[in-house]
């Protein structure tokens, strides 16, 4: 009988489920389901944490020389060996990592917001305002951009601050098209009629209504363009047009060391490998985040 | 005050393009009072939509340009300022879309999509909004409203949207509300929920309603007068009863021909041969003339005018006489 009377009814015991999930937390359980992404998101959290706690981590300083010890091989007391300053390795690489992760996203973030701004202005006005702003994203499309970014470095001198603008600068128009296209095939929705329809300003339509159904693609591209972004930060170290030594800088340690690559492999071997993992684990959770957010992948 | 709620006065819109200026929507003129429900019928690319986006003063300013004169409660839309518009839409006249799947932002709740216009041109605080959008919901028969305001678009079913949308329409308490099509995505049951809904709100509120359709059952069903377009104009005019029964344009009679009939038995469906002209493809005589079965000579040199006849309906047709407006041609028709 007690039993009877603490059994429930089976209706009574259905926990009520809350039903309003919003697109974003549907995206973020699409993209748990991705094993491959996740590793990517592992790998990318795994550097962030490394460049933030930089100072803990790193058994030497990045900049103390001791020639006696140049070129020794990975050892329990240098993991990844020293360079030819006796520099431990493993030092620098983690202090490479705050700047590499540093100058892709600020110099992403740099041309997300100038080319959100362009592409937005592009799309939802048209004509000529759409003339101007699609001609100069041609234009700065037309060079290589690694040429660009060079050219952009020679005429602001080399520096770790002028090589994140140039790499900010070559990353705009990509943004900006993406936006524009986004925002010319949002506006012809039925939703922005509505929106009219109920007498709301311009303004608002854009910020929104226009802007969150764009956000999808710019998160996308964004993740990717930082991975890229470390890449052409790491080759204008490696001209010697990026970061000055003796900042550790990925690129740069990778342009010292190749004389001796066949002396010293490991000087080149772990800058590479680095650079090669952040690019990795950034592309891979791109393309998680895209399958998981772009809406033509669902059905 | 003497004149009607919404006066439209040879309302011509046109489209810039390539090959020069086109009419889209050429001298339409309708009116409409307080509580009326008028259906507009014609084939797709009539003019219907365009129309009602003139009024609404949606018609793109970069290639469209609306002149005549829209006469609502006194003040002429056609020129008012776009601040004076954005104050009338959702406030004063509300507009349904057709699509009820993509006529909501995907990325916002329906509650929060619901309270916009409240908040808009109330300013109402955000629990006053809620309180009036979940009595609104009730109110077009949402079941479970409280819940759904917090609910996505994606979750819900066409038929339920579109409530949705009736009810953002309506909670601002309009006067005019232009239905674009508001059931055509919907499947015949659930069309035949959100008519009936409309007409008690209709009845209820007494919101005069203009309704856009290629549904004549719909027009049957809902509404007291109607206006048919053909290719940008009307070409028949007056009260639904009048027009079903005695169809004089040739087009109106097509129409009503191409409705299947239970009660017939019929080996193939009517359909008017032809497809309605691209506009400005024709320069002279009736737009109707090519695909006409009764086309004359006249027909095709001379445009026929808007004719009145005596029981309120208007034709514009070669068939009935030298604008006398008689009723002689009605056999000729009707043994077709």
């Amino acid at each position: 009988m007690a039993e009877l009377v603490n059994n429930k009814s089976p209706l009574a015991r259905q926990p009520v489920e809350d039903t309003a999930i919003s697109p974003w937390k549907e995206g973020w359980r699409s993209f748990k389901k991705n094993k491959v992404a996740v590793i990517g998101l592992l790998i990318v959290v795994f550097f962030i944490l490394m460049a933030l706690f930089a100072d803990l981590l790193a058994p030497y300083s990045y900049e103390s020389q001791k020639l006696a010890d140049k070129h020794l091989s990975p050892s329990a007391e240098h993991w990844f060996g020293t360079d030819e300053y006796g520099r431990d390795i493993l030092s620098r690489i983690i202090f490479g990592a705050r700047l590499s992760l540093w100058v892709g996203f600020v110099s992403v973030a740099g041309s997300v917001i100038v080319g959100l701004v362009l592409g937005l202005l592009a799309g939802y006005y048209g004509k000529w305002v759409d003339m101007i702003i699609s001609r100069i994203f041609d234009i700065l499309l037309a060079f290589p951009s690694i040429l660009l970014a060079i050219a952009i470095v020679a005429v602001l001198g080399p520096s770790l601050r002028n090589a994140l603008l140039a790499i900010a600068i070559i990353n705009v128009p990509t943004f900006g098209r993406l936006i524009r296209s986004r925002v010319l095939s949002v506006k012809e929705e039925e939703y922005i009629s509505a929106a009219k329809a109920v007498g709301m300003r311009d303004g608002r339509i854009i910020f929104q209504h226009v802007l969150p159904n764009c956000l999808a693609p710019i998160i996308v591209q964004s993740t990717l363009a930082i991975a890229s972004a470390i890449i052409e930060c790491a080759a204008l170290g490696f001209l010697g047009l990026g970061a000055q030594p003796p900042t550790p800088e990925w690129g740069q340690m990778l342009a010292e060391s190749r004389a001796y690559i066949l002396q010293a492999p490991w000087t080149v071997l772990f800058p590479g490998v680095a650079i090669m993992l952040t690019v990795l684990g950034f592309n891979l959770m791109g393309d998680g985040l895209r399958d998981a957010l772009d809406p033509r992948m669902k059905n | 005050m003497e004149y009607p709620m919404i006066e439209v006065k040879d309302l011509q819109t046109s489209f810039r393009t390539d090959t020069g200026e086109i009419p889209v929507v050429n001298s339409v003129s309708f009116h409409l009072e307080p509580g009326e429900v008028l259906g507009i019928v014609g084939e797709s690319g009539c003019g219907k939509s365009v129309t009602s986006l003139s009024i609404m003063g949606l018609v793109p300013t970069n290639t469209g340009k609306v002149q005549g004169k829209i006469q609502f409660k006194g003040e002429n839309l056609a020129t008012a300022s776009e601040a004076r518009m954005r104050k009338i839409r959702g406030n004063e006249i509300a507009m349904i879309f057709q699509e009820p799947m993509t006529s909501l932002n995907p990325l916002f709740t329906i509650g929060e999509q619901l309270t916009e216009s409240l908040r808009i041109h109330r300013k109402w605080n955000k629990k006053q909004a809620r309180a009036r959008a979940i009595e609104m919901m009730k109110l077009v028969g949402l079941g479970r409203a409280e819940a759904l305001m917090d609910e996505y678009p994606h979750q819900l079913s066409g038929g339920m949207r579109q409530r949705v949308m009736i009810a953002m329409a309506m909670i601002c308490e309009p006067e005019l509300l232009i239905a674009d099509e508001p059931t055509t995505a919907l499947d015949v049951t659930i069309q035949a929920q959100i008519l009936e809904l409309m007409k008690k709100l209709n009845r209820e509120t007494n919101t005069a309603i203009m309704m856009i359709t290629h549904d004549l059952g719909v027009v049957a069903e809902m509404c007291q007068r109607m206006v048919v377009m053909y290719a940008g104009k009307i070409v028949e005019e007056g009260d639904v009863s009048t027009v079903f029964q005695s169809p004089k344009h040739p087009y109106t009679v097509g129409l009503i021909q191409s409705v299947p009939d239970m009660r017939e038995k019929k080996e193939r469906l009517y359909s008017i041969p032809g497809q309605v002209p691209k506009p400005g493809s024709q320069k002279l005589g009736c737009q109707f003339a090519p695909r006409c079965t009764h086309a004359m000579d006249r027909c095709l040199s001379e445009a026929p005018p808007l004719q009145p006849f005596n029981n309120g309906q208007k034709v514009r047709c070669w068939l009935y006489g030298d604008g006398k407006g008689a009723d002689i041609y009605d056999s000729a028709i009707s043994s077709s």
